[in-house]
C-alpha cells in the first residue's frame, strides 16, 4: 500500500557500463561512423547472398525454382520476431533504469521490425501461391505473423502519439513489455488454432536443410541483421536531431 | 481495506448510475446492434447463422469492450483523483485492481445478459448457448483487463479512442481464437485456457495499468 518502491541495485560494472552510452554525444560520436558501416556491410553481405540463392543455389527435388524465396523470406520472419525482442529489451531498461537512450532504441527499432514482418507477410503470400495453391491460409504462423505486424503498427502509433502531445516515454514501454507477454500466447494460440505451415527446419543445434541453402540462409541473415541494426541507429540519430532541434528552438523563444 | 472497499462502491456507483461516464447500459446495446447487423449482412439463412452466430456474439463483444476506453480512467485523471490517492498512499496498483473488479462487474455480467437476446436473434440455442455463456464468463474479465490497460496507456492522448481500437485487437486474439474455439470443439479446453488467459491478463493489468497512470501523473 505504501508509496515507497524498492530501489534495484546492481553491480557497479554493469550500470556504468551502461550509462556510460547515456550520454546522448559519446553515443552519437561511435553512432556516426557506426551506421554507414553497418548499412554498407548489410547491403553487401545481403546483395551477395540473394545473388548466390537466385543463381547458384539448386533448385529444390519438390518444389523447383520458387524456393529461391527462402533466402528472404526466412530472415525477414526471423527479424520480424526479433525486432519486437529488441523492442522488449530497449522497453524494459527504460522502465527499470530510466536509460535516455532505450527509449530512442526501442522507437527505432519499431519501424524496421514491422517492415521485416510485412516482408516476410509478402514473400510468404507470394510463395505460398504455387507451394499451396493460393495467395493467403488462415494458416497458424501466417496469422501469428499478421497479428505481430498489427501489433507494430500500434506500436507505432502510440509512440507517436505520444511523442506529438509531449507524454511520458515510459508509455509506449509498457505497451511494448505487456506485448512482450502476449506475443507468445499469440503465437501459440493461432498455431493449435491452425496449421498448414511447416514446422521449422532449423533448431538449436539441429537443421534440416541442405547444406548450400543453409549457408546461403545464414549469409542472408547476416546481412539482414546488419541492415536492421544500420537502421536502428540512424533512426535513433534522427530521432536525438529533432530532440535537440525542438530544445534548441524553445531557447531562442525563450531569449526573444 | 476500508479505503479499497469505498473506492469499489464509488465506481460502481459512477458506472452504473450512468452519470459522467455514460452508464454501463452503451456497450451492451452496441453489442446487440452488432448482433442485429450480422443478420442483414449474411442474409437471414437459419443454417447459416447458426453456425456462425456463436462466432459473431464474440466479435461484438470484443467491439463492445472497446467502446467504453476513453471515459474509464480520464474523468478522474482530468479531477486529480489520482493524485489524491497518491498523496494517502494509496498506490496506483490497488486502485487499477478494484477499477478493474468495477469495470468487470459493469461490463461483463451485463454482456452476458445480453447474449440471450443476442442468441435468439441468431437462432442459436440450447448446448451452444450455453458455451457461448460460459465462454463469455471466462473472457470478459480478460477483455476488461486489456481494456483497462490500453485505458490507462492512452489516457492522456486526445485522440485515444481510435488508437484505443488498434491497440487492443491484436491483444484479444488468443482469448477469441479460445473462447470462440470451445464453440466448434464443443469441449471444456477451449474454456478451460480461457479462463487462464483472463487470469494472467487480470495479473498483469494493475502492474501494467499502474505504471502507466504514474507515468502520466509523474510527466
Amino acid at each position: 500500500m505504501g508509496a515507497v518502491r524498492p530501489r534495484i541495485s546492481l553491480p557497479r560494472s554493469f550500470a556504468s557500463s551502461m550509462h556510460a552510452f547515456a550520454n546522448p554525444a559519446r553515443f552519437l560520436r561511435i553512432a556516426r561512423p557506426l551506421t554507414p558501416v553497418l548499412l554498407l556491410s548489410g547491403l553487401a553481405i545481403t546483395a551477395a547472398a540473394l545473388v548466390y540463392g537466385l543463381f547458384f543455389a539448386p533448385a529444390e527435388r519438390l518444389q523447383g525454382e520458387t524456393v529461391r524465396i527462402l533466402f528472404i523470406h526466412v530472415p525477414t520472419a526471423w527479424l520480424g520476431m526479433g525486432g519486437w525482442t529488441a523492442i522488449a529489451i530497449a522497453s524494459l531498461v527504460e522502465l527499470v533504469w530510466r536509460h535516455p537512450l532505450a527509449a530512442l532504441a526501442a522507437r527505432g527499432a519499431a519501424v524496421p521490425g514491422a517492415v521485416f514482418a510485412a516482408v516476410c507477410l509478402a514473400t510468404g503470400s507470394i510463395w505460398g501461391r504455387p507451394a499451396w495453391g493460393t495467395w493467403w491460409v488462415w494458416d497458424g504462423r501466417l496469422t501469428s505473423m499478421l497479428v505481430l505486424l498489427f501489433l507494430y503498427i500500434g506500436y507505432i502509433a502510440l509512440a507517436g502519439a505520444v511523442q506529438r502531445e509531449g507524454g511520458s516515454s515510459r508509455i509506449p514501454a509498457i505497451f511494448g513489455l505487456v506485448g512482450a507477454v502476449n506475443i507468445p500466447i499469440i503465437h501459440y494460440s493461432v498455431i493449435w488454432w491452425n496449421s498448414l505451415h511447416q514446422p521449422p527446419s532449423l533448431g538449436m543445434g539441429s537443421s534440416a536443410m541442405a547444406a548450400p541453402f543453409l549457408w546461403g540462409l545464414l549469409a542472408a541473415t547476416l546481412g539482414f541483421s546488419l541492415l536492421f541494426g544500420g537502421v536502428v541507429l540512424a533512426r535513433m540519430r534522427a530521432l536525438l536531431a529533432d530532440i535537440q532541434a525542438e530544445a534548441r528552438l524553445r531557447r531562442k523563444a525563450q531569449e526573444v | 481495506m476500508s479505503a479499497l472497499l469505498t473506492i469499489l462502491r464509488r465506481d460502481l456507483a459512477q458506472m452504473f448510475g450512468g452519470g459522467r461516464r455514460g452508464g454501463a447500459i452503451l456497450p451492451v446495446l452496441f453489442f446487440l446492434a452488432v448482433a442485429m447487423l450480422f443478420p442483414f449482412a449474411v442474409g437471414p439463412d437459419p443454417v447459416l447463422l447458426a453456425r456462425a452466430g456463436g462466432g459473431v456474439i464474440w466479435v461484438a463483444a470484443l467491439l463492445a469492450a472497446i467502446l467504453p476506453l476513453d471515459r474509464l480512467l480520464a474523468p478522474d485523471l482530468e479531477q486529480g483523483l489520482f493524485d489524491q490517492f497518491a498523496l494517502r498512499g494509496i498506490a496506483e496498483e490497488a486502485v487499477v485492481a478494484v477499477r478493474l473488479l468495477a469495470h468487470w462487474l459493469s461490463f461483463g455480467p451485463p454482456l452476458m445478459i445480453a447474449a440471450v437476446p443476442a442468441a435468439a436473434l441468431l437462432g442459436i440455442e440450447g448446448e451452444t448457448l450455453r458455451l457461448v455463456e460460459l465462454g463469455l464468463l471466462a473472457g470478459t474479465p480478460g477483455l476488461a483487463a486489456i481494456g483497462l490497460i490500453i485505458a490507462a496507456l492512452t489516457v492522456s492522448l486526445r485522440g485515444g479512442a481510435a488508437l484505443g481500437g488498434l491497440l487492443l485487437v491484436p491483444l484479444a486474439v488468443p482469448l477469441l481464437i479460445f473462447g470462440a474455439g470451445a464453440l466448434s470443439t464443443g469441449g471444456e479446453a477451449g474454456l478451460a485456457l480461457t479462463a487462464a488467459i483472463s487470469l494472467l491478463l487480470c495479473a498483469i493489468a494493475p502492474f501494467a495499468g499502474g505504471a502507466a497512470i504514474r507515468a502520466v501523473r509523474e510527466g
